[in-house]
């Protein structure tokens, strides 16, 4: 009987040692969902980019043409949409990001109910959502004197009268990146803030002996190599959300296009050509870029915090 | 060397030395926090404090009225607004709830059992943590198109389950646990899945919190979906209908209307993350991409 019973124990762990096809249970409905909505879009993608398809006709292949197109042809797209989307991203990703840590890390500085008091205030924002994140700042930036930064502006005698923001073309990308920059502390902020509180005090300890004197040097010789796992997963969020988020243009204006393309990033591209224009191949060719764009942005990041 | 005085992370007490941290950070809070101030005091504003020259940020008779007005634009439009909350909370429960069963399920899987492709698994998911959902809803409209979900629940929901994010997160929280508590129970008869439900789950409290406040996040002010995935007006969610009226009341007196509907989005996910945060702080500490 014992020994019977212990055979059997035996099998079960072996069965767990090598390959595992309960395992391939536990995975099928994430895997299955991962496939259809994530794997098979970016395949689709792909393959569209390089056909002509207006969703009624089938598609026509056409090799590289629309990505020709797109580089040689579409002067919206390397005129405004390109230089926008990069202006946008270095200043939103990296920046936002920087801010997110040195935010992160004061905060750790700070007494337990004070920290999640700010932290609460900082996360919030990042909460709204891309609707309401417009609305909000609709009402804020309205164009007549009503508006609260108009009424300012012209109570401190900045401007004499009010200024239509939304809709101008000069002002459209700095307020988009200053909503964006305001809505940066989000998941990533909160995984740094997290990895900070989460460092070991002999290292700390050690480092003091060693001749680290203040909270600046603790912070760079310390704090930072400890929690650069966090910092990629920071990093990695600040750049997809930066590109996520490139939608409060359409949303703040009003409009795709956006008044004089001022405020056009790659995703309102897409948009504008797949569901406005139906030229679903060469939307894809556009998706295709930014796909790869975001790759490179990570990629890059992630050297930085694997090399040294 | 005998001077230490601990480092300067997570203090027990104030000292002189944060008053420098403070008078950084709180001036960033604050502006920071006025734009939803703002809001949330608009939403209270009667009318003449919405029309007050020159705006003012905090209210001074609060009233309900702005609600009201909200609840009545959508008796006259002909889906009464009771429909799109109701769609909203079955598409949000059903997100939630599936997400963190279908999450936890493979997170599971990829942390404590042994398979092939187990690795390249993992990799996949971790370069998705970089997917930009946007860039493919072209693709996603035709998938969805195909396999006739348009119109229905299906739409709303499926396309919302499979979050990298998440699974990573859970994945990296149950790395935590020691294998020697699945052997022990492997060695007394126990199967994946008892060991799942009676091991993983109650040990990993913090990051089923953790996906449910993300998979909240994701759907609870998700408007694409209503946009671009569903025509039949009685299947669109809240977000679209708030989204809606708040473009076709643009003028000072539709403000007050359209700052209540943001708190109506905004609200649930700031209380879901204030009751929720300690165990989503608990599961970004071990949030680190290696």
């Amino acid at each position: 009987m014992a020994g019977k019973s212990t055979k059997r124990k035996k099998n079960s762990i072996a069965r767990h040692e090598n390959g595992n096809k309960s395992a391939y249970g536990f995975l099928a409905p994430y895997l299955i969902l991962f496939s259809i909505f994530i794997i098979i879009p970016i395949i689709i993608a792909i393959g569209l980019s390089f056909t002509s398809f207006n969703t009624i006709q089938a598609p026509t292949f056409k090799a590289f043409l629309n990505y020709v197109n797109l580089i040689t042809q579409d002067e919206i797209f390397m005129q405004y949409v390109l230089p926008n989307t990069i202006k946008y991203a270095l200043i939103v990703g990296p920046g936002g990001y920087i801010l997110a840590f040195l935010i992160a890390w004061a905060l750790s500085q700070l007494t337990s109910v004070p920290r999640t008091i700010l932290a609460i205030i900082f996360y919030s924002p990042s909460m709204t959502g891309a609707v309401a994140m417009a609305v909000v700042w609709k009402i804020i930036f309205s164009g007549d004197q009503m508006g609260l930064i108009n009424n300012w502006l012209m109570n401190l005698g900045v401007i004499d009268e009010p200024i239509v923001w939304l809709t101008s073309a000069q002002f459209l990308l700095p307020i988009m990146i200053i909503v964006a920059l305001w809505s940066s502390m989000g998941v990533g902020f909160l995984a740094m803030l997290a990895g900070i509180l989460n460092a070991d005090e002999e290292l700390y300890e050690a480092a003091a002996i060693d001749g680290v004197k203040n909270r600046f040097q603790e912070m760079i010789y310390i704090t930072v190599p400890t929690m650069k796992p966090q910092m990629l997963f920071g990093a990695v969020m600040a750049i997809v959300n930066a590109f996520q988020n490139g939608v409060i243009g359409v949303q703040l204006s009003g409009a795709n296009p956006t008044p004089g393309y001022a405020g056009q990033l790659i995703v309102n591209h897409i948009e504008d050509y797949g569901f406005i224009r139906y030229e679903m191949g060469y939307a894809a060719a556009v998706s295709v870029i930014l796909l790869l764009i975001v790759m490179v942005f990570s990629k890059v990041f992630g050297r930085l915090f694997s090399e040294n | 060397m005998a001077g230490y005085r601990g480092s300067n992370i997570n203090p027990k007490k104030f000292e002189r030395g944060q008053l420098k941290i403070f008078l950084v950070l709180l001036p960033l809070a604050i502006v920071m926090v006025i734009p939803i101030v703002y809001i949330f005091c608009h939403a209270f504003k009667p009318m003449d404090e919405l029309f007050a020259f020159p705006p003012k940020i905090f209210v001074s008779k609060p009233t309900w009225n702005n609600f009201r007005n909200l609840f009545k634009a959508s008796q006259s439009s002909g889906i009464p607004m009771s429909r799109y909350v109701f769609n909203s909370l079955v598409v949000t429960l059903s997100v939630v709830l599936a997400s963190i069963v279908f999450s936890t399920m493979a997170a599971f899987a990829l942390s404590k059992l042994k398979f092939k492709g187990k690795y390249m698994l993992m990799e996949i998911n971790n370069a998705a943590l970089m997917f930009v959902a946007v860039a493919v809803q072209i693709p996603r409209y035709l998938v969805i198109d195909t396999l006739g979900m348009k119109d229905n629940y299906f739409a709303h929901i499926l396309p919302l389950l499979a979050m990298p994010v998440g699974l990573f997160l859970v994945k990296q929280f149950i790395d935590q646990v020691p294998d020697a508590l699945i052997e022990a129970a492997y060695i007394d008869g126990a199967k994946d899945l008892t060991i799942y439900r009676k091991i993983i789950i109650p040990l990993i409290k913090p990051a089923i919190a953790t996906t449910a406040i993300l998979a909240f996040q994701a759907v609870w002010t998700n408007i694409e979906t209503s946009n671009l995935y569903i025509n039949d007006e009685s299947m669109k969610t809240l977000p679209f209908y708030l989204n809606t009226l708040a473009n076709a009341n643009n003028n000072v007196a539709g403000q007050g209307m359209q700052a209540a509907a943001v708190l109506i989005q905004f609200l649930p996910n700031l209380l879901m993350f204030i009751v929720l945060r300690k165990s989503f702080m608990n599961t970004m500490a071990n949030s680190g991409i290696k």
